[in-house]
């Protein structure tokens, strides 16, 4: 019997249409293929029941004539979105028991197309990290580990990278066929790129916040992890849309996606931005770069040398903006409403105690930031300073788009690093997301799509910027890009039953 | 600029979350790299330039002043730690 465990979201898709397999079996084989993986540490609550009471339901769907796209797709949903009765907590101590009242609007459009849930994603507490080892819940293990200079595997864990880390993972062992993710500063690209997915991060406004637990409300955006480019276009269409409840959801229409993957590109102008050749850059990411170049210029794409000189502020700024967000955001944390309450003196002193003893280092390291640059006297100077750079960075991509369609980019300035490597220097994991965080600073998508293997064996993948509202033609680039590309490497199973 | 303990204290305290004594000097030095890092954005001229307030040029859709959500009471408190008649409940702040 086939594994369906290995299937692609179309592929799946497409048999499942056909009746050749149902969903109710797709789904138990995710199931078997979680339990066996349990040691990755990508789910933190399995909702088997669930699962397959909805893959029964996806069946009826298709039975009955009105299969969607994502119909009998069985996947894993980060945590940080509400669930209705489902552990929500964004891998936060501090939402202990927290169980909403209410699904979020991004889940409730893949239900409604008969998506199943397997499960809720670990992930970085409140997705601040780029790790995966600010969970409360304890770090993820990437799929993938590097080859010593022998060929063996080596036995050491690398970080699937952050902050949704856990949907990477569960993804790419292959225990869910696509996962939701969210993505701030690059949160759904970089892991991506360390475990040889497609992550998507769509345009500020594609999908509606509403019932994701908020981080830096200005830049959350809700995107697919997904195997294949293919994927990401089905998954997409079902998550975007407008929200009456989400006052900065955009009311355009979903295109479909899918149709938008013509495989040609001629004539199309690829910006290449200098600034993103920094210093210390592994050799192997320049070659992909080039390598990338050469791919779509093969295709018949045009390409562009463009200047986005601002780039080098892009990440003091977004560690001015984002903490200062999330300073605001988690203000609603107080043990009152929801989660864990530790008892004090008085009012003051329970909340105190009660979020010293909820947050984890990093969550709280942003409060603190965050609170001082909104505070009187340094307003000005931190946050406004940054918000008017803010601009200036969104400038450069305007003034870019005059001259190309697409930008090209790598996605991260490294392949998985080892797990432990960078937790006790906050500002090293923070240059992680040097080549993802001016895009969100500008609103704009990004996709992440593997390209290569570093001499370690490890993923690594190239980043298509794209511009506001523009995931068809981005798309479009991706899927010519994932094709000339040829990633087919998956990582060598040393979880689990290895029979 | 820089922070000394004692505006560690401060904001820990605006934040409403507890740093113990000997925290406080650890937690100076990871904020001020933070600080000195950002730092800087200062070499940037800023001058005439708008701070953005919006990624997306979006006018906010307005409706009717109406009710349109509310009467579930249970469900608004179901998750609090603590709840009574109908309340959320907190220590006494009232002498």
């Amino acid at each position: 019997m086939r594994d369906l465990t290995k299937l692609t979201l179309s592929a799946a898709r497409d048999a499942l249409h056909k009746k050749d397999i149902s969903a109710a079996e797709l789904t138990e084989a995710h199931l078997r293929a979680i339990d066996d993986a349990s040691e990755l540490n990508a789910y933190i609550e399995v909702t088997a029941d669930k699962a397959m009471d909805m893959a029964v339901g996806a069946d009826k769907m298709i039975n009955a004539g009105n299969a969607h796209g994502m119909t009998g797709i069985p996947i894993g949903i980060k945590d940080l979105y509400c669930t209705k009765g489902v552990h929500s907590q964004s891998s936060s101590h501090i939402l202990d028991g927290f169980k909403p009242e209410y699904e979020s609007t991004v889940t409730s459009n893949l239900w409604a197309d008969g998506a199943v849930m397997l499960g809720k994603t670990n992930q970085d507490e409140f997705a601040m990290g780029s790790s995966n080892e600010n969970s409360h819940y304890g770090p993820v293990k990437n799929p993938w580990r590097a080859d010593k200079k022998n060929g063996d595997l080596s036995d050491k864990n690398t970080v699937p990278g952050g902050s949704s880390g856990g949907s990477a993972a569960a993804v790419a062992a292959d225990t869910s066929i696509a996962a939701t993710g969210t993505d701030t500063g690059g949160s759904i690209r970089q892991p991506a790129s360390f475990t040889g997915l497609v992550g998507l991060k769509p345009t500020y406004g594609r999908c509606s916040r509403w019932g994701m637990i908020a981080f830096a409300s200005s830049l959350d955006q809700a995107g697919p992890l997904t195997k294949t480019v293919r994927d990401a276009a089905i998954m997409m269409e079902s998550m975007a849309g407008y929200d009456p409840k989400d006052s900065t959801s955009t009311n355009i229409p979903v295109p479909n996606y899918e149709a938008a993957l013509t495989g040609d590109i001629r004539g199309l102008k690829v910006g290449i931005p200098r600034e993103y050749r920094v210093d210390g850059m592994p050799n192997g990411i320049e070659t992909l770069w080039s390598q990338g170049i050469d791919w779509l210029k093969d295709a018949g794409a045009e390409i562009i040398d463009i200047s986005l000189p601002h780039t080098k502020y892009a990440l003091p700024t977004y560690y001015i903006v984002a903490p200062a967000e999330c300073s605001s955001n988690l203000a609603r944390y107080d043990g009152v409403k929801y989660g864990l309450r530790v008892n004090g003196d008085s009012l003051d002193d329970m909340y105190k105690k009660t979020r010293a003893a909820g947050f984890g280092d990093e969550v709280k390291r942003r409060i603190l930031i965050g609170t001082y640059v909104l505070s009187a006297g340094y307003y000005d100077a931190y946050y406004l300073k940054a918000q008017r750079v803010r601009t200036l960075i969104a400038n450069d991509f305007k003034l870019a788009y005059e001259k190309c369609d697409v930008i090209l980019t790598p996605t991260a300035p490294s392949a998985a690093f080892n797990l432990g490597e960078k937790v006790s220097d906050p500002l090293s994991m923070y240059l992680n997301d040097v080549f993802t965080v001016p895009a969100s600073l500008a609103g704009l998508p990004g996709i992440s799509v593997p390209a290569g293997l570093n001499s370690q064996g490890l993923p690594l993948g190239l980043q298509l910027i794209g511009q506001a509202f523009g995931e068809e033609q981005l798309l479009a680039v991706a899927d010519v890009l994932e094709c000339a590309a040829g990633f087919k490497a998956k990582p060598k199973k040393w979880w689990g039953d290895k029979s | 600029m820089s922070v000394d303990k004692e505006t560690v204290a401060k904001i820990a305290n605006l934040a409403r979350i507890e740093v113990s004594d000997n925290e406080l000097e650890n937690t100076m030095g990871e904020l001020n790299n933070i600080l000195d890092w950002v730092e800087q954005l200062s070499e940037v001229n800023t001058d005439g330039i708008e701070a953005m307030t919006s990624v997306v040029a979006a006018d906010l859709p307005l409706r009717e002043d109406k009710i349109t959500d509310g009467g579930y009471r249970e469900e608004v408190i179901k998750n609090a730690p603590l709840a009574e008649h109908g309340f959320f409940a907190v220590p006494k702040v009232i002498e």
